[in-house]
């Protein structure tokens, strides 16, 4: 396992070592790749459907994944194909969250808070709770306060003889919570099988990294802890994969791993937010140069997974079930008043 | 039956329930070798071994979030806080988390945790050795909390606890660990959290306490019923929930109603269980619902006439007992 290092430049599309005969890293096959740019493409249409049906007041609110989705669904595939990981994402995991599994219609029941949302049946901010079909829990959005559930969650397992790796994902504003410093800190004691995975876009709502703290990789802190700190480029999806994967394959064999994803906040931090105060407007056009979808989007083409018809299919679909799901959603039935009271407890 | 202290009765009850279940583990600082400060663990960590008996980091959050996410497993972890005084760095995994967990996963995760406290002053603790911190919880939806004053019903609330699939906050009054002494049964048993017990039958009034405070209100029932007066004693043992029916039924019977507690006055348990007799025992009441508790400053203090001065006592809780009962 590398230890930390800061790309000045990101890696592109990077085929290390262990790269089989097509160039692609380690157990990927380009149909994976075609299966995951599929999700990645639904998952930034229902982000962009979301805001519109903020502004229209359909939606109270959300947090937008653009410009995280490469990061998200580069190690959503890195579990996937492990095939024993349980994730603690948190409010910026769209992509995680959604193409974990869930239906575009599931999704959007959820953002709009209507009876039968997966993960709280509406008690929560979209998407929180838990998605226990999908080994998803996400409590609550008070920032930091998963980590140290995802490394019991981790001991848990491990306790049961299970062979499960835990994934927690947050900010790298959340990484300055004393939580997060207990949660390395006894993960690294107890070498418990749990991968921290930091999307560092720079920004907590307006506050920059520079404001947040004096290191320029949360990765190096993990030498604090007695385990391996890696960078990797969140924007490519195939290093965010790889880079997840080897770090699976440590915590599990030896121990946790901090692996931070550098990526850019394309939108304000909430729909509530007005990011205008506090950044500049050229600052994000000038990011969106590195828009993941499109990087992907060149990237398929050129390697000739896909072609410019399918990638236009591609969209056509996704434009397409996500109208499908606005409008299921938006005909959903609201809870029913009668259940405030409900499951408090469990018997 | 054998004769125990409250803090043998917690050890054997976790240690049966261990025996009883592989997913039951403690984890706290010092719980390993030193077996707990309080020896609540004593021969735990060479009975069960290491990964059973987890020594943390000394780091309160973390104990808590860790027990939490080990819950979501479905494992049962027992984690300690060394002292109600320190448990203030967990009050988010707790309060703001765990309690949350099931309403806000529309029941669908269940958090089957017990959170160990040993809590409560008369010890010469001051301000960070005595703390009462029960109201905070009290006034927690999605908790349970326990409050036992007696080995009998520690070691069979400790069990239903452990057993049970919420979020239990178990409060061991510390200076009850080695004074107060009680036979246990030998065969095991349970008791239900949420049911009160009335230890002293009476007729002319209630009196309402848990925990320390129970016992002096014992032996102050006793003083005062040479001269006549025959105070019902009701051991709340759980606090969340409350079990009102108990209270309300001896409210009814006596017409009195008195609440005993060392938390502070304002806010704490004694309020919500006048407001429940106000509220729903109004036309039985004779006389004002009072309440003798710690004063409202943070905590009693370390020098014993202050300390003294802040607890109440046999001799207090007497002199108020006859004051309502000549109302
Ligand atoms: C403990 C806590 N304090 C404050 C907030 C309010 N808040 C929500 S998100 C956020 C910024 C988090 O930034 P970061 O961790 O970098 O994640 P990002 O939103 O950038 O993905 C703040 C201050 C919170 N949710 N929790
Ligand atoms: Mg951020």
């Amino acid at each position: 396992m590398t230890q930390a290092r800061a790309p000045k430049r990101p890696r592109k599309n990077s085929a290390k070592g262990s790269a089989q005969a097509d160039g692609l890293p380690q157990g990927l096959t380009s149909q994976d790749l075609v299966e995951y740019y599929s999700k990645m493409v639904m998952v930034r249409t229902m982000d962009e459907r979301i805001w519109m049906l903020n502004r229209q007041g359909k939606v109270p609110i959300s947090a937008s994944a653009q410009g995280h989705e490469a990061a998200q669904l580069g190690s959503l595939l890195a579990a996937r194909k492990d095939g024993d990981c349980f994730l603690f994402p948190y409010y910026r995991d769209l992509g995680i969250k959604m193409a974990a599994g869930l239906t575009p219609t599931e999704v959007m029941k959820s953002f709009m808070g209507k009876a039968g949302e997966p993960y709280s049946n509406a008690r929560q901010f979209p998407l929180q709770g838990a998605d226990l079909k999908h080994n998803i829990i996400q409590i609550s959005n008070v920032v930091a306060a998963g980590l140290t559930q995802a490394v019991g969650y981790a001991l848990g397992c491990r306790m049961m003889g299970e062979k499960t790796v835990v994934l927690v994902f947050f900010g790298d504003g959340a990484s300055s919570q004393g939580e997060t410093h207990e949660a390395m800190n006894f993960a690294g004691v107890h070498k418990v099988p749990v991968v921290f995975v930091c999307e560092n876009n720079g920004y907590a709502i307006s506050v920059p990294q520079s404001s947040q703290m004096a290191i320029a990789d949360v990765a190096s802190r993990a030498e604090g802890y007695g385990f391996p700190g890696v960078v990797v480029d969140g924007m490519d999806l195939v290093s965010v994969y790889e880079a997840t994967r080897e770090a699976i394959i440590h915590a599990r064999a030896e121990g946790p791993v901090l692996l931070e994803m550098k990526v850019e906040r394309f939108m304000p931090h909430t729909t509530d937010d007005d990011d205008r105060r506090y950044r500049p407007a050229e600052e994000v056009e000038n990011l969106r140069q590195r828009d993941p979808v499109i990087t992907m989007t060149a990237y398929m083409i050129e390697q000739g997974f896909l072609t410019q018809e399918q990638v236009e299919e591609i969209d056509a679909e996704a434009k397409r079930a996500i109208n499908e799901a606005t409008d299921a959603a938006d005909a959903a039935a609201l809870p029913d008043p009668s259940t405030l009271l409900d499951n408090l407890f469990v018997d | 039956m054998a004769v125990q202290t409250v803090i043998e009765a917690v050890r054997e009850a976790m240690r049966e329930e261990m025996r009883r279940d592989d997913k039951v583990f403690v984890m706290g600082e010092d719980v390993g070798k030193r077996g707990g400060v309080f020896l609540s663990t004593q021969g735990f960590i060479e009975e069960f071994g290491e990964s059973r008996v987890i020594n943390t980091p000394l780091a309160e959050a973390s104990i808590m979030g860790i027990a939490l996410g080990a819950a979501f497993r479905g494992l049962r972890p027992i984690p300690e806080v060394q002292f109600s005084d320190f448990l203030w760095p967990s009050v988010n995994q707790l309060v703001g988390e765990a309690a949350r967990v099931c309403y806000g996963t529309d029941g669908n995760l269940p958090v089957p945790m017990v959170v160990r406290i040993p809590y409560g002053g008369g010890i010469r603790g001051g301000l960070f050795h005595s703390q009462n911190v029960e109201a905070l919880f009290f006034h927690t939806p999605g908790l349970k909390v326990v409050a036992p004053a007696t080995p009998y019903d520690a070691k069979g609330l400790l069990k239903s606890a452990i057993r049970d699939n919420n979020p239990v906050i178990f409060l061991e009054h510390k200076k009850t660990y080695r004074m107060v002494r009680g036979e246990v049964p030998e065969a095991e048993y349970l008791l239900p959290i949420g049911i009160a017990d009335v230890k002293r039958a009476g007729s002319t009034l209630t009196l309402v306490s848990y925990g320390l405070m129970l016992h002096y209100c014992l032996e102050a029932a006793e003083v005062v019923s040479a001269e006549g007066i025959d105070v019902e004693v009701v051991d709340l043992r759980s606090l969340r929930p409350l079990d009102k029916a108990t209270i309300l039924e001896s409210v009814k019977k006596t017409g009195k109603l008195m609440v005993v507690h060392e938390d502070n006055l304002t806010g704490g348990v004694g309020a919500e269980v006048a407001a429940v007799a106000a509220d729903e025992a109004f036309e039985y009441l004779d006389g004002p619902v009072t309440r003798l508790c710690g004063p409202d400053i943070p905590t009693m203090p370390f020098a014993q006439t202050l300390e003294d001065a802040y607890l109440p006592n046999t001799e207090k809780i007497a002199e108020a007992l006859r004051k309502l009962a000549a109302y």
